[in-house]
């Protein structure tokens, strides 16, 4: 008797352990190189899945994985997840999203940072992505950037733009720009560095040709704004960015979201999935906020004027 | 590890095995460093991507990756052999090129292959969708070509190659065009590159301009972690080490990333690389070493004794 109700103690134990396992969700995580834009959207995601409920080590088994630059390496990382079974995937930049998308199955993936998901096949539609995979796109209104630029800069014609051919997203933001700035009025005068290296000297190619430069969001560029940014000063040819963080290292202005709040919302869209939300129907989100950050020691070494009113505006003034 | 985490590493490895075998023939049978292949990998998988969307055969567009691959190699070897440019050089400048090149082929810098049919399309088909379908068909692609390879270069133009890279200055007096070698063996090894990239692109489901990055480095780890296991012997033996050692390094790889138990992740895999390389090297010297150390105690030992003369 004694021995049966031993037993019996030890399978519901044994029971109620396994239920408390079953509870914890495994989220597992991968971005194709460590990068101060991207490891903003994983914190943002790794908190916004905290926030719903998910914590890291008590609720949620999390497995981070970054390829390291390299494409193969992107593709084992895929696999490995598809082995470990967790309940929800998780991409950074859009190779990654494609290397899990290749592997995943049924397993919903959200992916993040991703400027044009439909393009690279990630979703049927923005609405209505159709399968197990949605997330955020980083594509954000250009409109309102070149109106920025036209009231710093209103004698503005030409706006020159630094970025790297070989990244998608870049190439996607700058076919975007050249229909805005029709527009506007204006005219995108491309450059392109296809290295960190290379960004000073695409960006002094442009010195006489252009009357300011717009630097999208692109992770080459944004690696060497410094550059730019010396360029600008000694050129007096004032240097705009598309990310909130370029304004603190040296550009006039951005009207930018930050990768961090990107990231949140991706989080909160995969704790939704977790939640039991489909993702086939969930629609890719986008940040429609836009923060106006303004630097006014780069803007007078730029001879740029920033008028009172923009600054009360500003969500971050550095002087 | 997963079975999940052992297909991805047999799927990479494979892939890399014909990365290896291109080169071997490079830095092994020429001795000339060829840096071509960093290129000639992503224009094997642009040219086959183009090919695939626009709807070319599956088969037919791997074949046109292979061929694109090789005319990189044409190209590095002409600035070698006939423009005198320094073969380290010619190699980098190829390479450089091809980045704008393979931008131009693809029209923009990432090419999704989802849902498009690929070569491994037929095998899915057939294993209904096992996880090792992808491994099969690459194992079937690398077998053949090891032994296209093997047979190719026992061959009189195969053996002259290797007469060539072995020793210009005999092989001239052989009658051998070390210039001609030196064009066969590059245009052989990139090909051998441009399949291994047009295939990585329809296993991944992607074409991307950055798929190429360190692929040399990869390959050549791979070169010399099967010389230090199986040895070099025969040339037979050395292309399956090309095999070998590019499963072995992706199964590490797959052991890092899995990796709990060794507190390995995957931002130690460059310094786990450059360990390995620099192990298996010292491993082959010492082995020779001491092979060369028996011989001498064998002949010092067993030496018929000379009789000196006169007596």
């Amino acid at each position: 008797m004694l021995l049966r109700a031993l037993v019996t103690a030890a399978t519901i134990g044994l029971a109620s352990s396994l239920a408390a396992a079953k509870d914890v969700k495994t989220v597992a995580l991968t971005y194709i190189v460590d990068h101060p834009a991207i490891n903003a959207v994983r914190n943002g995601i790794v908190d916004a899945l905290g926030d719903a409920g998910y914590v890291d080590g008590k609720t949620m088994k999390l497995i981070v994985q970054s390829a390291q630059g390299s494409m193969p390496t992107q593709l084992q990382i895929a696999k490995q997840f598809a082995g470990e079974k967790p309940n929800l995937m998780v991409a950074i930049s859009t190779p990654s999203a494609q290397a899990l998308q290749s592997t995943a199955g049924a397993t919903p993936v959200v992916f993040s940072a991703v400027t044009d998901p439909v393009g690279a096949k990630l979703v049927a539609s923005m609405e209505k992505p159709g399968a197990n995979v949605t997330g955020t796109s980083d594509m954000q209104p250009l409109g309102p950037t070149l109106q920025l630029i036209k009231s710093l800069v209103p004698s503005a014609k030409r706006i020159g733009v630094v970025y790297n051919g070989g990244e998608a997203n870049s190439v996607s933001q700058v076919q975007a720009l050249k229909r805005e700035a029709g527009k506007e009025a204006l005219e995108i005068i491309e450059s392109t560095a296809s290295q960190s290296a290379m960004v000073g000297d695409a960006a002094r190619s442009l010195v006489g040709r252009v009357d300011a430069i717009l630097l999208p969001t692109d992770s080459t560029v944004i690696s060497a704004v410094e550059g730019v940014v010396s360029v600008g000063q000694k050129a007096k040819l004032p240097i705009f960015a598309s990310d909130t963080d370029s304004v603190t290292r040296g550009a006039v202005a951005a009207l930018g979201f930050n990768y961090y709040a990107l990231g949140k919302l991706s989080g909160k869209m995969a704790a939704d999935i977790l939640g039991g939300s489909s993702p086939s129907t969930m629609a890719v989100g986008t940040l429609q906020t836009q923060d106006l950050y303004l630097n006014i020691k780069s803007a007078v070494a730029m001879g740029v004027e920033v008028p009172e009113s923009l600054k009360a505006s500003a969500a971050k003034v550095i002087n | 590890m997963t079975l999940f985490a052992l297909s991805g590493a047999l799927e990479a490895g494979l892939i890399f095995g014909l990365v290896a075998m291109g080169v071997y023939i490079s830095f092994r049978l020429l001795h000339l460093p060829d840096l071509t292949v960093d290129g000639s990998f992503p224009l094997g998988g642009a040219a086959t991507a183009v090919a695939i969307v626009s709807g070319m055969n599956p088969f037919l567009a791997t074949a046109l990756g292979t061929v694109a691959g090789a005319a990189a190699g044409l190209l590095t070897a002409v600035l070698s052999v006939r423009l005198k440019i320094m073969s380290l050089l010619a190699g980098i400048l190829t390479m450089v090129a091809l980045y704008s090149i393979n931008l131009r082929v693809m029209g923009r810098p990432n090419i999704s292959l989802f849902g498009y049919e690929t070569v491994f399309s037929p095998v899915q088909a057939l294993f209904g969708g096992s996880i090792w379908s992808n491994a099969v068909m690459l194992a079937a692609i690398a077998i053949v070509a090891k032994l296209l390879l093997d047979w190719f270069l026992a061959t009189e133009i195969g053996l002259a190659l290797r007469a060539s890279g072995e020793n210009p200055t005999m092989s001239t007096a052989h009658a051998i065009d070390n210039d001609r070698m030196v064009i066969v063996g590059m245009v052989l090894s990139n090909g051998l590159v441009g399949l291994a990239g047009s295939v990585f692109a329809q296993s991944q489901g992607v074409a991307d301009v950055s798929l190429g990055i360190g692929t040399v480095v990869v390959g050549l780890a791979a070169v010399i972690i099967g010389e230090a296991s199986l040895g070099t012997s025969r040339i037979w033996l050395a292309t399956l080490g090309c095999l070998v050692g590019a499963l072995l390094y992706r199964l590490l790889v797959a052991v890092a990333l899995g990796a709990g138990a060794l507190g390995l992740q995957a931002q130690d895999l460059n310094l786990v690389t450059a360990v390995v390389v620099a192990f298996a090297v010292c491993a082959s010297r010492a082995r020779q070493v001491a092979r060369g150390r028996i011989k001498c105690w064998v002949v010092a030992r067993f030496r018929p004794r000379q009789v000196p003369p006169g007596r």
